[in-house]
């Protein structure tokens, strides 16, 4: 980004301003809609100012990897459509696709939110795979927190589809709910100049100097940390910056549960 | 008796405009057998005999004395290649600036990349090599200050007649505004009413088909600045700043 | 034949549910949303812009580049590998072929006009309702064009001519019992104004004849997609006329 550009927004954010006049730990709107993709074991669709993104689960039985012979499988994923911003190329996942993608799983996964023990079938054989796969229709920043509540909260809508006779059958979804109780948050707070802001939209997160994400658990734990961008943190930062994210936490969680 | 649609109505690609062969196909319309229809996004435009559509979508066009504003995108043996937001990348020579550049001067001191300049165009081709100049009053690099972008078909509307409208918004919000004509505009001031300014431009682009719109943008100003606006009070307006 | 009435109560000739939105995603130049059925599809237009790589260029016209993609949850049975697949390749070119004659880009020289179809949910028809999609995104971008493409399968099951097939009935014999095993499945996209085919596939078994008759359906219902994809795109700018009325 340019310099005048970046130098102008941070100006502005020494003022307390924001180019959509929001606070600076005030996220934009956010809409929830669930279940709306059919073949998906679970979606949703979230809203959150101008980026949208839909996630999906699909549900396999695998074999179990061989050095957790009782665990089921969870993979989240998440692709940087080309259809979604111009600056995306088709091919290959690059480095910020992959980035994102891997924040959100190791926060799920970490929080131990989904009990893989319960997802085993046959020992060594036969366990549930769980896929997550994240899809942005408008990105306008912030992919990996609201990301991150699309994945969950397709999680808590998934029911797994009929197994009999070593077959999945698609067409027949069960009434069961997938092991997933309590519910992970990825809150990324960004660092421009001396200011700390959350939510950012994509001309912000381009200023940004640095960025810290945290998954939080429902007990207030952190399960998952990844510092993001060019820039550095001291510890004060961090800790200043943790605090913003663990309590804009519980405002997200309650939008995701309802 | 065979034009089948109303004058400044919205038309889509495809659609039948006339089925009479004395009309006369103009911009954005093309004829398929004695049909008359339109080849793109439209609102349509009856004057005479001609029929015509007004483009309400798609890129910036470039024309010549248009002025834009750019984005530095790679420094040149002999100036600089511009962003101008629009499908062709345009050049601004070393020999366009008002200050004479010798011959083995470093560019990026006049213009780095990245930066954005407010520039004209003096020429396109029919190759579409798009020559720019910095060498007229007003034309020059931007510091500080945001870019917004815009759809391209709304900026006669945000300058308004004689620039009035960018004009109310200015006085309003005591910012320095400038409106490319490539969709690219430029706001400058307190970050407060940068922000008022942004609004308002972006209520125009989006209710500019609404009746009335000098009157709500004015009312919304003055809402939001709290201070009344004398709109006899017209400065002179000259797209720039 | 035994299949007399379809599995989902249509008429023979009868399209599924059809829904159009113009200008859904913010960021690109044109957009569109469209959905038969339970097949929905996204697609996004950026540009005309430069392309890359440089050698692709064609110093003569704009060259239009589509790109077809499943999302990974977009199939009712397994999950959808991402990136790009045989498949996925082959209705992208397809799909530039079927919309080619309408766009006129002679005046954007070595330039790219970038065409991104996402489908979310699939039934059946992903690439008609892509191609429905795509047709809309382009002149929601304001691309020159002669007209808005319009797509729809066709085909016949149990000697049956059926318009707009669901994936039951690509494998009716699978799903009902039938006379005839031979299931044949024809997308089919018509430029409206002239009546030319600029997409026609067919895989399956069908007689001459057959065929022939699944094509004059196919050309009849079309002018129902093309309404759908015309308002869509009026009702973005309906306010507009409201005012240049008055």
């Amino acid at each position: 980004m340019d310099f005048e550009t970046k130098k102008h927004i941070i100006e502005c954010l020494e003022k307390d301003v924001r180019y959509d006049g929001r606070k600076k730990d005030e996220y934009r709107e956010i809409e929830f809609k669930i279940g709306l993709i059919e073949t998906a074991e679970g979606s949703a669709y979230v809203k959150c100012g101008n980026t949208e993104v839909i996630a999906g689960v699909k549900i396999s039985v695998e074999k179990p990897f061989p050095d957790t012979p009782e665990d089921g499988i969870l993979m989240v994923g998440a692709e940087l459509l080309p259809l979604s911003n111009p600056k995306y190329e088709s091919g290959p996942p690059d480095s910020v696709a992959i980035e994102v993608a891997r924040v959100i799983d190791r926060g799920i996964r970490e929080s131990k939110s989904i009990d893989t023990k319960s997802l085993c079938i046959v020992k060594g054989e036969k366990v549930w795979s769980i896929s997550v796969d994240i899809s942005p229709i408008n990105d306008d920043g912030n992919l990996i927190d609201i990301g991150s509540m699309a994945a969950v909260a397709a999680i808590l809508n998934a029911k797994f589809p009929k197994y009999e006779n070593d077959k999945v059958d698609y067409k027949a979804k069960t009434d069961s709910l997938l092991p997933f109780n309590k519910i992970p948050v990825a809150a990324t707070v960004l660092k421009l100049g001396n200011n700390f802001i959350i939510d950012p939209t994509e001309l912000e997160q381009e200023a940004a100097d640095s960025r810290l994400t945290v998954t939080i658990t429902e007990d207030n734990k952190l399960c998952a940390i990844q510092k993001g961008g060019d820039g550095t943190l001291s510890i004060e930062d961090i800790d200043k910056m943790m605090s913003m994210a663990i309590g804009k936490s519980h405002e997200i969680r309650k939008h995701i549960k309802q | 008796m065979s034009i089948l649609v109303k004058d400044k109505e919205v038309v889509v690609p495809g659609e039948a405009l006339a089925d009479d062969l004395g009309f006369i196909p103009g911009y954005g319309t093309y004829r398929f057998n004695n049909k008359l229809l339109a080849s793109r996004l439209g609102l349509v435009n009856i004057e005479g005999k001609v029929i015509k559509t007004i483009p309400l979508a798609g890129k910036y066009l470039p024309k010549r004395n248009d002025v834009v504003i750019g984005r530095v995108i790679d420094i040149l043996i002999s100036g600089w290649r511009c962003d101008i937001n629009s499908p062709y990348t345009a050049v601004l020579s070393s020999k366009e600036t008002p200050e004479f550049i010798e011959k083995n001067d470093d560019l990026s001191r006049y213009f780095d990349l990245d930066d954005y300049v407010v520039a004209k165009i003096t020429n396109v081709t029919s190759q579409n090599l798009i020559d720019l100049t910095v060498r007229d009053q007003g034309l020059r690099k931007l510091r500080g200050g945001r870019i917004i972008s815009v759809n391209t078909h709304k900026v006669p509307r945000i300058i308004g007649k004689k620039g009035s409208m960018v004009t109310m918004i200015k006085q309003a919000t005591n910012c320095r505004i400038i409106v490319g004509q490539n969709g690219w505009i430029y706001v400058d001031g307190e970050p407060q009413n940068e922000n008022i300014a942004v609004l308002a431009i972006n209520k125009i682009a989006s209710e500019s088909h609404l009746s009335g719109l000098t009157e709500r943008i004015k009312e919304f100003l003055e809402k939001e600045t709290g201070v009344k606006i004398n709109l006899e009070d017209k400065g002179d307006y000259n797209g720039l700043q | 034949m035994v299949y007399s009435k379809r599995l989902d109560g249509r008429g023979f000739d009868e399209l599924r549910p059809i829904e159009a939105k113009a200008g859904v995603i913010k960021n690109a130049e044109g957009s569109a949303y469209f959905r038969m059925g339970k097949t929905i599809a996204y697609a996004a237009v950026y540009g005309p812009r430069e392309m890359f790589p440089k050698f692709k260029q064609d110093p003569k016209k704009g060259v239009i580049r589509c790109n077809y993609n499943m999302m990974p949850f977009s199939g009712a049975g397994e999950r959808v590998r991402p990136g790009p697949s045989r498949r996925s390749k082959e209705i992208s070119f397809v799909t530039d072929k079927a919309l080619i004659p309408t766009v006129d880009l002679e005046d954007f020289p070595n330039a790219v006009v970038d065409v991104y179809i996402e489908l979310p949910q699939t039934d059946a028809g992903s690439r008609c309702c892509g191609i429905n999609a795509a047709a809309i995104a382009l002149a929601d971008a304001g691309i020159p064009m002669r007209d808005i493409v319009a797509s729809v399968a066709v085909g016949q099951a149990d000697n049956q001519i059926l318009v707009d097939l669901t994936y039951e009935e690509e494998h009716l014999p699978e799903y009902t019992e039938c006379e005839s095993k031979d299931v044949a499945d024809i997308p089919v996209a018509i430029i409206p104004s002239t009546g030319q085919i600029s997409l026609l596939q067919m895989d399956g078994i069908i007689e001459k004849d057959a065929l022939m008759k699944a094509l004059h359906k196919a050309k009849e219902v079309i002018s129902k997609i093309s309404e759908v994809q015309k308002n869509a795109l009026k009702e973005k700018y309906a306010a507009e006329s409201i005012e240049n009325n008055e």
